[in-house]
């Protein structure tokens, strides 16, 4: 198994784009954040609950999981493109122990990158919510790691990135086509909430409660708790449930399928 | 000599386009995922048509609620107009002219909770822009009859305005007691002469108006009406008439001040969508008329409560243009996968040629997909909307065959902004990411979605200003005047462009990518 993992992360690290697309999370993550932050004003008084701080500060990872998926899904479907899949399956025989390798290079790649990429996030919307008009002067909490809240929200929101990586890694094996499967993965994710947007009442509700983005990012609330669709690591639980679905499909198709 | 020169400018841009038409229609895959994207975009449609419902309810109970909306009524011209007023009116057979003096505008603003139905009860003084007041003819008191009408206006001096579209401008400023207005208009056949002055002596003639059709005997009289304020607060105008003179060009009968002038509320009643403060209404006091009224005469804007016949299609447009997105960049990368692309080269030597015969086709499959799709869509959805009580704003066939070239514009524009991305990289994964931010993202701040009058704030009219979203201004069916002040804003519906300029600020987005990967295919080696 060591063999197989040091194998997968000789075939990650030497991809054309992999150190861009790393730096690409970090960089679109804490740039959209700061972006939203910058534009964003509330007005005090304004009606209805108050913003999550936290919640707001972590919202570049909304666009940033899509590199991360485009990342795990370029590890798997690379192989097909350029043949050496026939190469791999060669040298390791035990087809879900390449796939189980895969993940778990992919997976330990996304945590590095995501906690630069969360921190960024948080450091931002400490620096820009206050001026956003979101501050302790207003009763709105400053985002701080020293709150329990923002702590869970913050590591948790560095496993959901891991667990986008690994839905993409097992929707890639399915697919194994680098375009369908990346336009697959980030279907999957944008468009329920999408359409959620313009749903009302309990399909609404259902629809976020089991949709991958939706569900996950519940992870990411630290206010108004009952407002969000899932509680935070339920939420998390049922993007978990995605993740193994998806590689447990990969596993088998690698299995049963030609290569 | 020619043939070699022949040879060496390779076969004509039809041969390219050909021969890369041959490639499209050749992997099956491709050609169900057009197919795919036009019954995606319609079935979208359908449930986003679904899932809007306006109805209303009699009673507490769950049986007591009814689809349907507030009654808009349609103008002279097809439009949907507002047409609440109040009106002190005498019949006028044959030619004539009506004069009177007003020597006052004042007004009252709902000073009240937003989320309540306004009432006189609680008021600031103060008259909104177009709060107006004047004389008015028109065949009938009915909503959306055609009128022309001589008026002081809150801010915009006085006007002459007719079938709620037409404006022209007469002496500036609000009437008082120290500054009246005179104001005159005259029917002679179908023509309608507004004319104001200063002192009731020279007369300035405004403009006129053809009312065409109008019959012998029109109700002439004076009107006052005001409409909701920039912020959406019911207003109420009050204005003084005296000197008041209805002359038939027969010479006898002047009608004056002491004659019987019938007071009538138009556009006021429960199922009429404008939202007015309180009842008009009209009094004598000596030798005055003091006409009241709440209400609009001018086109209907957002804030009727109104859907648009193109309102059903960015959700399903969004997800066709995932499925372009994927194609056009396959269609770029697989020539590199395959290796196809030395052959490609090899057959087509001049390289832009092949990179536009390319954009061509994939170009073609993307209009094809949007037009056809939206086409279908777009009465369906109708129909739809219809069925689940929405009021729909009206529209000419010719604004739906905008809105259908345009999403099949915009899905094509898409297509080929990806195809040129995808050239630039070789690699599928960062340009299909690349097209589906660009294009798929901004939906989430779409118009109307974020709701509310802060809702799409500055960030997304920035998004549809200057980013390649700016071409879902296609979409954009919102009927806007400048004679209503109001929030044309992405919260309330509105795109921030024109469909034309958004379409160009796309253009311009294609024309980069496609120049930056025609250069890169030039120099590099394949």
């Amino acid at each position: 198994m060591s063999a197989a993992v040091a194998a997968e992360w000789t075939k990650l690290r030497t991809l054309g784009e992999m150190w861009w697309l790393a730096a690409g999370v970090i960089a679109v993550a804490i740039a959209a954040s700061a972006g939203m932050l910058a534009t964003t004003h509330v007005s005090p008084g304004a009606p209805g609950p108050g913003p999550d701080p936290t919640k707001l500060a972590l919202t570049g990872i909304d666009l940033a999981q899509a590199v991360v998926a485009v990342i795990a899904v370029l590890a798997v479907t690379e192989e097909y493109g350029t043949g050496m899949i026939r190469v791999s399956l060669a040298a390791i025989p035990r087809r879900e122990a390449i796939l189980a390798a895969k993940a778990l290079t992919i997976a330990v790649l996304t945590l590095a990158v995501a906690v630069p990429a969360v921190a960024g996030c948080l450091a931002a919307g400490r620096l820009l919510l206050p001026g956003a008009g979101i501050d302790p002067a207003q009763g709105d909490p400053l985002v701080t790691l020293g709150a329990g809240a923002t702590m869970r929200a913050a590591l948790g929101t560095v496993l959901y990135l891991a667990l986008i990586a690994l839905l993409s890694v097992g929707l890639g094996a399915i697919v194994r086509d680098t375009a369908v499967a990346a336009g697959t993965v980030l279907g999957l994710l944008y468009l329920p909430p999408l359409l959620a947007l313009l749903l009302t009442g309990p399909w609404k509700r259902h629809l976020e409660q089991i949709a991958p983005m939706t569900a996950g990012l519940a992870i990411e609330t630290t206010r108004h708790l009952g407002a969000s669709p899932d509680t935070p690591w339920v939420g998390l639980g049922v993007l978990a449930a995605w993740a193994a679905g998806a590689l447990v499909g990969g596993g088998v198709v690698l299995r049963v399928r030609d290569a | 000599m020619t043939a070699l020169a022949a040879a060496r400018r390779g076969p004509g841009l039809r041969d390219a386009v050909r021969a890369e038409w041959t490639k499209f229609r050749t992997v099956r895959g491709w050609l169900v995922a057009l197919v795919l994207a036009v019954g995606l975009l319609v079935l979208f449609s359908y449930l986003q048509a679904h899932g809007k419902h306006t109805g209303y309810c009699t009673g507490p109970g769950p049986g007591d609620c009814v689809n349907g909306h507030p009654y808009v009524p349609d103008g002279p011209g097809g439009e949907a107009v507002a047409d609440a007023y109040e009106l002190a009116s005498r019949p006028l057979t044959g030619d004539g002219t009506i004069t009177a003096r007003i020597t006052s505008l004042t007004g009252r603003i709902w000073a009240g909770a937003s989320n309540e139905a306004p009432s006189l009860s609680d008021t600031r003084p103060g008259l909104a822009g177009w709060s107006k007041a004047g004389l008015l003819i028109t065949p009938s008191t009915r909503q959306g009859a055609a009128y022309a009408a001589v008026m002081a206006t809150g801010r915009h001096g006085v006007r002459f305005q007719y079938d709620y579209t037409h404006d022209q401008p007469g002496l500036s400023g609000l009437p008082s007691a120290g500054a009246a207005r005179w104001l005159r208009l005259t029917r002679a056949g179908d023509t309608i002469t507004a004319y104001d002055s200063r002192d009731g002596t020279s007369w300035h003639r405004i403009g006129d108006a053809r009312l065409s059709g109008l019959p012998r005997t029109v109700r002439v009289g004076l009107f006052a009406t005001s409409p909701n304020t920039y912020g959406g607060r019911a207003s109420r105008a009050t204005a003084a008439f005296d000197h008041i003179a209805l002359r038939p060009s027969g010479g006898s009968g002047t009608a004056g001040v002491t004659a019987s002038w019938r007071a009538t509320s138009t556009g006021i009643g429960p199922r009429d969508f404008y939202t007015a403060l309180g009842r008009g209404d009209v009094r004598r006091r000596g030798g005055s008329i003091i006409v009241s009224g709440s209400g609009d005469m001018a086109p209907a804007v957002a804030g009727a409560g109104a859907d648009t016949a193109s309102d059903s299609l960015l959700f399903g447009l969004v997800v066709a243009m995932i499925v372009l997105i994927v194609v056009a960049t396959m269609f770029a990368t697989s020539e590199y996968r395959r290796g196809l692309i030395l052959t490609t080269l090899a057959a087509t030597p001049r390289r832009g040629r092949v990179l536009l015969a390319k954009a061509g086709v994939i170009g073609a499959a993307g209009f094809a997909v949007g037009a056809v799709a939206s086409a279908v869509a777009v009465p369906f959805a109708e129909q739809v909307m219809r069925a689940n009580g929405n009021y729909i704003y009206p529209t000419t066939p010719l604004t739906i065959a905008r809105v259908i070239a345009g999403c099949g514009l915009l899905v094509a524009l898409c297509a080929v902004a990806v195809l040129g991305i995808g050239t630039i990289l070789r690699r599928s994964p960062v340009a299909i990411l690349a097209g589906v931010v660009l294009f798929v993202l901004p939906a989430f701040t779409g118009p109307g979605v974020l709701g509310g009058p802060g809702g799409g704030g500055g960030a997304a009219t920035w998004l549809y200003t200057v980013t390649p979203a700016a071409g879902f201004s296609v979409l954009g069916l919102m009927p806007r005047s400048r004679l209503v002040s109001f929030p044309y804003t992405m919260g309330n519906g509105y795109y921030p462009l024109a469909p034309w300029a958004g379409l160009l600020v796309l253009c311009l987005f294609v024309a980069g990518s496609l120049g930056a990967a025609a250069i890169v295919l030039g120099r590099r080696d394949a």
